[in-house]
């Protein structure tokens, strides 16, 4: 019961010849918000699809709560409480708001009606109410990264996958992002996010990861990593060099 | 979160929500007593046939939208599940003496189980196909009847002529029976869509067809969704196969399975509003009588100008409302492409 939440042990995922994500491990404990961040093609999202079950991998294992979650589908991993969004964001476009959210609630609560109460509960909690009834097709691209959210918070994971949910977003509309992750840490939800703007992300984080060209290439408290003469070198400084 | 009280627009939904189901409800009674006082006004026997049949293919469609509208799996191969009730309920009333009623039943379970094979393969597959596999499997299915002697093969099974009765659901002029038997079944598969649509399967199905990476994040399982739907989408159309035996007392492999009716359960749903719960009925009641009587006046050479003629008209639909003609009426505007 001790064990960490999430164990990622030594995975590695190819696509033909090339290598995406190769030996990475790390572990999340509960309670953390983790970052997970690298340059363009690190192989960040492809690490999430392999922790969330939207690929199998090559070869390693993922462990979460102690048992091993390698061999389950997407959908049982999200019952036994990983949520994630998607980079890309992947919303139901015919559906309203509320139905969008009302299906990821319907994994805890089978009841419709119970399940249309939570998701309700959930749009307001990420502050989606005055757009509750419109069709998710004709949200604005913010409002429908914080749906995703909102749809992952709906299952009630205890860990949540956030990839790059403030991309996109005016420095505004990225502070209140971060009010909602704080927030949905408070609730004791486990945070494993990845992002690019590291001016949102490294004081938001209690621990960094950085992946580069699929490999680890530092780990640890965000003031330590973004010191680290690596990442600079990397990534920290080809930012630093291009903004 | 412990169950606080909603803000003013989310409790508002939540009303709305409600609201719009009781509405529905009370129109879909309305709707109901208005077919079953229609054929009291309306006695000639031609017309009467007309209502019969647009009752007939309301429910097919309403069966084929549980798959292709909700689900979002495109089977232009509905004729076999069709084909599937109207042949076991004629086998085994005419070589066994079973009642029609139980086997409708039968039936709609062989259709059901059918689809669970067939679903079992072809779910594999992506969008179009899907489509092309369903077209083809129905018209080897065609095949297999053609050359089935011990069903008649293509001369068809001819039902006994029997006296007016309900036990073995036959009438010789009486239309009224075969009416209110085709709004029952019509009633059914509404009602099961509208349930459906309140229940978690009606989420599933729609977040399935929508995009089925993100329904998998949520925990819905994409392989079991979609044979849910298709058995359930089977049986019915399978019923209605039954009845259609029992109306017509002859069938023959063209008659109920030919790729003609596959597109006829298809195309009221695609022109009343795809996916939705009034689509079928409304693209029924405007697309069939047209056939008929396009057809009639067409003579026996109509077969194909009717095909043209709706095939025409769903396009027209299909360029200028892809939602259908039941979007003209609801009051939430239609979502952008
Ligand atoms: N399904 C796939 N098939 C083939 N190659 C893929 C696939 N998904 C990702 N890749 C490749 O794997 C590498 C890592 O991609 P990934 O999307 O994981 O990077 P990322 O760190 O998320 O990048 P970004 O910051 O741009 O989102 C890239 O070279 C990408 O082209
Ligand atoms: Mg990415």
């Amino acid at each position: 019961m001790n064990a960490p939440l999430l164990q990622v042990d030594d995975v590695s995922r190819r696509f033909g010849g090339l290598a995406a994500v190769s030996n990475v491990s790390f572990e999340v404990g509960r309670g953390e918000i983790v970052g997970l961040i690298g340059p363009n093609g690190a192989g960040k999202s492809t690490l999430f699809n392999l922790i969330a079950g939207a690929l199998p991998p090559s070869s390693g294992r993922i462990l979460f709560e102690g048992e091993d979650v390698t061999a389950l589908a997407a959908p049982d991993r999200c019952r036994r409480g990983i949520g994630r969004t998607f980079q890309v964001v992947k919303s139901f476009d015919s559906m309203s708001v509320l139905d969008n959210v009302v299906v990821g609630a319907l994994v805890r609560h089978p009841h419709a009606a119970a399940a249309r109460r939570k998701a309700a509960e959930v749009l307001d909690f990420a502050g989606l109410a005055p757009r509750a009834a419109s069709p998710a097709g004709d949200l604005t691209p913010p409002e429908k990264r914080r749906l995703e959210v909102a749809r992952a918070l709906a299952t009630e994971p205890k860990l949540l996958l956030l990839d790059e949910v403030m991309t996109g977003l005016t420095p505004a509309e990225a502070q209140k992002g971060v009010e909602l992750v704080r927030k949905v840490r408070e609730t004791g939800v486990t945070v494993l996010m990845v992002e690019h703007v590291m001016e949102i992300v490294m004081p938001l984080v209690d621990r960094a990861f950085v992946l580069h060209l699929g490999r680890e290439l530092a780990h640890g408290k965000p003031a330590d990593v973004a010191a680290d003469p690596g990442v600079i070198s990397a990534y920290l400084g080809d930012r630093r060099r291009a903004s | 979160m412990a169950s606080q009280a909603l803000s003013a627009p989310l409790a508002a939904t939540t009303a709305a929500h409600d609201g719009r189901r009781r509405r529905e409800l009370i129109a879909f009674a309305i709707l109901l007593a208005a077919f079953a006082v229609l054929p009291h006004l309306v006695k000639d026997v031609y017309a009467q046939n007309v209502i019969v049949l647009t009752l007939m293919y309301a429910a097919l469609s309403q069966s084929w939208n549980i798959l292709g509208g909700y689900c979002g799996q495109i089977s232009l191969g509905h004729a076999l599940y069709f084909g599937t009730g109207a042949y076991a309920t004629s086998l085994l009333y005419t070589k066994f003496g079973v009642i029609p009623w139980f086997g409708m039943i039968v039936g709609g379970v062989i259709a059901a189980a059918i689809a669970l094979v067939l679903g079992y393969q072809l779910f594999r597959l992506a969008g179009h196909y899907f489509a092309i596999a369903t077209i083809v499997i129905a018209e080897a299915g065609l095949l297999l009847v053609h050359n089935w002697d011990w069903a008649g093969a293509a001369t068809g099974i001819q039902w006994p002529f029997v006296p007016d009765s309900w036990l073995t659901f036959q009438f010789g002029r009486d239309k009224l029976p075969y009416i209110y038997f085709a709004l029952g079944l019509f009633a059914a598969t509404w009602l099961v869509t509208f349930a459906i649509e309140g229940s978690r399967w009606g989420y599933w199905w729609r977040a399935v067809k929508d995009n089925a990476d993100a329904a998998e994040s949520l925990g819905v399982k994409i392989f079991k969704s979609k044979m849910a739907a298709a058995a359930v989408s089977a049986f019915f159309t399978a019923v209605g196969g039954a009845f259609y035996a029992c109306f017509v007392q002859y069938i023959d492999p063209d008659s109920v399975m030919a790729f003609k009716f596959s597109l006829l359960m298809a195309l009221p749903a695609v022109l009343g509003g795809i996916g939705t719960l009034w689509g079928p009925v409304v693209g029924a009641v405007i697309l069939i009588p047209l056939m008929e009587t396009t057809s009639s006046y067409l003579g026996g050479t109509g077969r194909g100008i009717d095909l043209i003629v709706y095939g025409l008209l769903v396009m027209v639909v299909a360029l200028a409302r892809p939602e259908g003609i039941v979007s003209l009426f609801s009051r939430r505007k239609a979502p952008k492409a």
